[in-house]
């Protein structure tokens, strides 16, 4: 009678929690990048200690590395001198402790929680941590992953362990199929709407269901990643043939006679029928529509073809509205848009990639609108590449980038103007998110690419019925 | 060894909207540093100043009956998004000392407890007298968990055990978890 959950969390307590002292928890993988790192490894140096488990620690070089391609190829300077101290720092910082850097030239560099599921590096029944509140991403393949603060980090570094309190489990069920047009963004946007951004708070949460079975490896992961936005530090989805097949032949997973005893062990790992979670609630996925925030949290959600909700007495919803410069009642269709940003660890993956350019082949992002297109991995750029999605974005109009977190929130350069719309596949609409003063409204690729088009906030259906149908993974 | 934290008392600054995120206490470009000092003077940085880089005088930490106030009360789901632990330490290194809200994100509570700044979340009543009374003089004591106001009314908290106890006495929580040492081993050598 256990859930998934439960399951992971016993197998990796070291000490279990008492009344007066949280569980010792084990770490299996700790991914680690340029932002959240450098005052851990200022911590171990102050305590004169080393890294306990090296092997299985992984850095990369996602959020301040530029994404033009003479910047990471082309020998040109960082512009932003803090951003490259950053990264030269997280380079000193691997050498001396031995930790292995995906660093800026690398072919399997990339946004962290993109490149752990493509590396093989994130597998079901593991923990996983990493300074980055989007490591729930990982819980797409049945690990328990979730972001840490710098302290943890340290403490990761030195005990490969952490002080963890056992937090509560909460079942979300997703019954039917997803309509055409609708994707995991717009099902995630919809979850979080209905949960609300504290939702989850203090929860891990399990998706389940008939919609949930039916979404590919990267849609999963689509889903994962935003359970942070809904408040709860990890989301999971119990192991199947999907995630198998997903994860054979990857470098780093388990291979021959290791791969068999890790998927009899992975078998093990999903929630007993009639397991027990703290909370349960159960949407309908046939009812889910395209989705887009109209506000500044990403519970701040409603359908594409909606009109924006109306809330008397509530300070926070007045000034996100003012913020955003939108009416209360008013529909969000033909909003005008300035910037459309394809990418981030929620969408950056090879399907979402091929969505949009789906939706954008034979056409031309509309006058005025800047398209920006960031691969969340240098293999998602080069299996694009492959594929000629970079031609299909370059002729609408749209720059095509080297992998990183880019515009989703402007650490590096890539930002939106004060004032200006953006519509934007990432995760967070945050007031500033993605510049100051800039307006964020999260939505799918699909819409994403529709609305580049129109230059208007677009229904994808419009495009998705009409233009030909190729089959998207 | 961190000091020891019994007590705090303080007039009350307000922020009384509910959902302050991460990237409104410190925006990401302000990440861009290897250090964790001297963030205080990014905190809140886009409500606090204006393109031009002057305080904006709407914004209600730069009330003059605001300064030196080290109990910051918000509304509900203080510190979600972003896991950044810049949130806390800007916070701190302003001088903020507890943050009071009827809900406090995960991580950010998390990363509050490790750096000496008490994530206090109380009841609706309690939260709403202390939003409609800034400037209110207010006294958090952690070895007792409880909040009391001006009026006399007092307000338990919960609050983890083991990080108040490591609060109230200055102990370090990372030098407990090294004391661990020979567990983790054990632990790891049939899993190796």
């Amino acid at each position: 009678m256990k859930t998934m959950f439960q399951r992971i969390w016993e197998q990796h307590e070291v000490v279990p929690e008492t009344a007066d002292t949280p569980a010792v928890l084990y770490i299996d993988r700790h991914l680690i990048h340029e932002v959240t790192s450098p005052q851990a490894f200022t911590a171990l140096r102050h305590r004169g200690l080393s890294l306990h488990r090296p092997d299985l620690t992984f850095a990369t070089i996602d959020h301040t590395n530029p994404t033009r391609t003479e910047q990471i190829f082309g020998g040109a300077p960082i512009v932003i001198e803090s951003a490259a101290q950053q990264i030269a720092q997280l380079e000193r910082n691997c050498a001396e402790f031995g930790v292995e850097l995906l660093g800026l030239t690398n072919p399997l560099r990339g946004i962290v929680h993109v490149i752990g599921p493509e590396l093989g590096l994130t597998l079901p029944g593991t923990t996983m941590v990493c300074g980055d509140s989007h490591t729930s991403t990982h819980g797409a393949v049945g690990a328990l992953a979730f972001g840490i603060g710098t302290t943890e980090v340290a403490h990761v570094f030195a005990t490969q362990c952490l002080l963890q309190r056992r937090p509560k489990t909460f079942a979300i069920t997703v019954n039917g199929a997803l309509a055409p047009g609708v994707s995991a963004k717009d099902l995630i946007l919809a979850i979080v709407g209905r949960v609300g951004v504290a939702g989850g708070t203090g929860h891990v949460l399990e998706y389940r269901g008939e919609a949930i079975r039916a979404l590919s490896m990267e849609e999963r992961m689509t889903v994962c990643n935003m359970s942070i936005e809904a408040g709860a530090r990890a989301g999971m989805i119990a192991p199947d043939e999907t995630t198998y097949a997903y994860l054979a032949g990857r470098p780093r997973a388990p291979k021959d006679a290791a791969w068999e005893r890790a998927l009899a062990h992975w078998r093990s790992l999903p929630s007993d029928p009639d397991a027990r979670f703290d909370r349960e609630v159960t949407l309908d996925g046939a009812a889910v529509e395209p989705m887009i925030t109209y506000g500044t949290n990403p519970g701040m959600s409603m359908p594409i073809s909606g009109s924006i909700p109306q809330r008397s007495r509530d300070p926070a919803f007045d000034k996100a509205l003012a913020y955003m410069g939108l009416t209360a009642g008013a529909p969000i269709r033909d909003q005008r848009i300035n910037v459309v940003f394809i990418g981030s660890c929620t969408n950056g993956r090879l399907s979402d990639l091929r969505s949009a350019a789906r939706v954008l082949e034979g056409h031309k992002i509309a006058r005025g609108v800047r398209a920006l297109v960031v691969p969340g991995s240098q293999q998602v750029k080069h299996a694009a590449e492959a594929e000629g999605l970079d031609r299909i974005f370059i002729d609408a109009g749209a720059e095509w980038r080297e992998s990183g977190c880019s515009m989703c929130l402007g650490m590096n350069g890539d930002t939106v103007g004060a004032g200006e719309y953006s519509l934007s596949t990432a995760n967070r609409n945050f007031e500033g998110r993605q510049g100051p003063g800039a307006r964020t409204l999260l939505v799918s690729p699909l819409t994403a690419a529709a609305s580049a088009v129109r230059g208007r906030v677009t229904d994808p259906r419009e495009f998705v019925n009409d233009s030909s149908p190729t089959a998207s993974t | 060894m961190m000091e020891p934290i019994r007590q705090i008392r303080s007039r009350t600054a307000v922020l009384p909207y509910t959902n302050i995120d991460t990237d409104q206490i410190i925006p990401a470009r302000f990440l861009r540093t290897t250090t964790n000092t001297g963030l205080g003077r990014h905190l809140f940085a886009d409500w606090r100043y204006g393109p031009d880089g002057a305080p904006r005088r709407d914004f209600a930490l730069n009330d003059p009956a605001a300064a030196g106030c080290t109990i910051l009360v918000t509304g509900r789901n203080f510190g979600c998004g972003s896991s950044r632990e810049h949130a806390a330490w800007a916070l701190y290194d302003y001088g903020f000392r507890a943050v009071i809200s009827t809900e406090i994100a995960d991580i950010f509570r998390n990363n509050s407890l490790k750096n000496g700044l008490l994530p206090i979340v109380v009841d609706e009543d309690t939260a709403a007298w202390l939003l409609a009374h800034p400037g209110a003089s207010v006294t958090v004591d952690l070895e007792n968990t409880r909040v009391t106001l001006p009026t006399g009314a007092a307000a338990s908290f919960p609050i983890e055990g083991f990080a108040r106890y490591c609060l109230v006495n200055g102990v370090d929580e990372f030098g407990f978890l090294l004391s661990q040492q020979d567990k983790i081993n054990a632990y790891e050598r049939p899993h190796s």
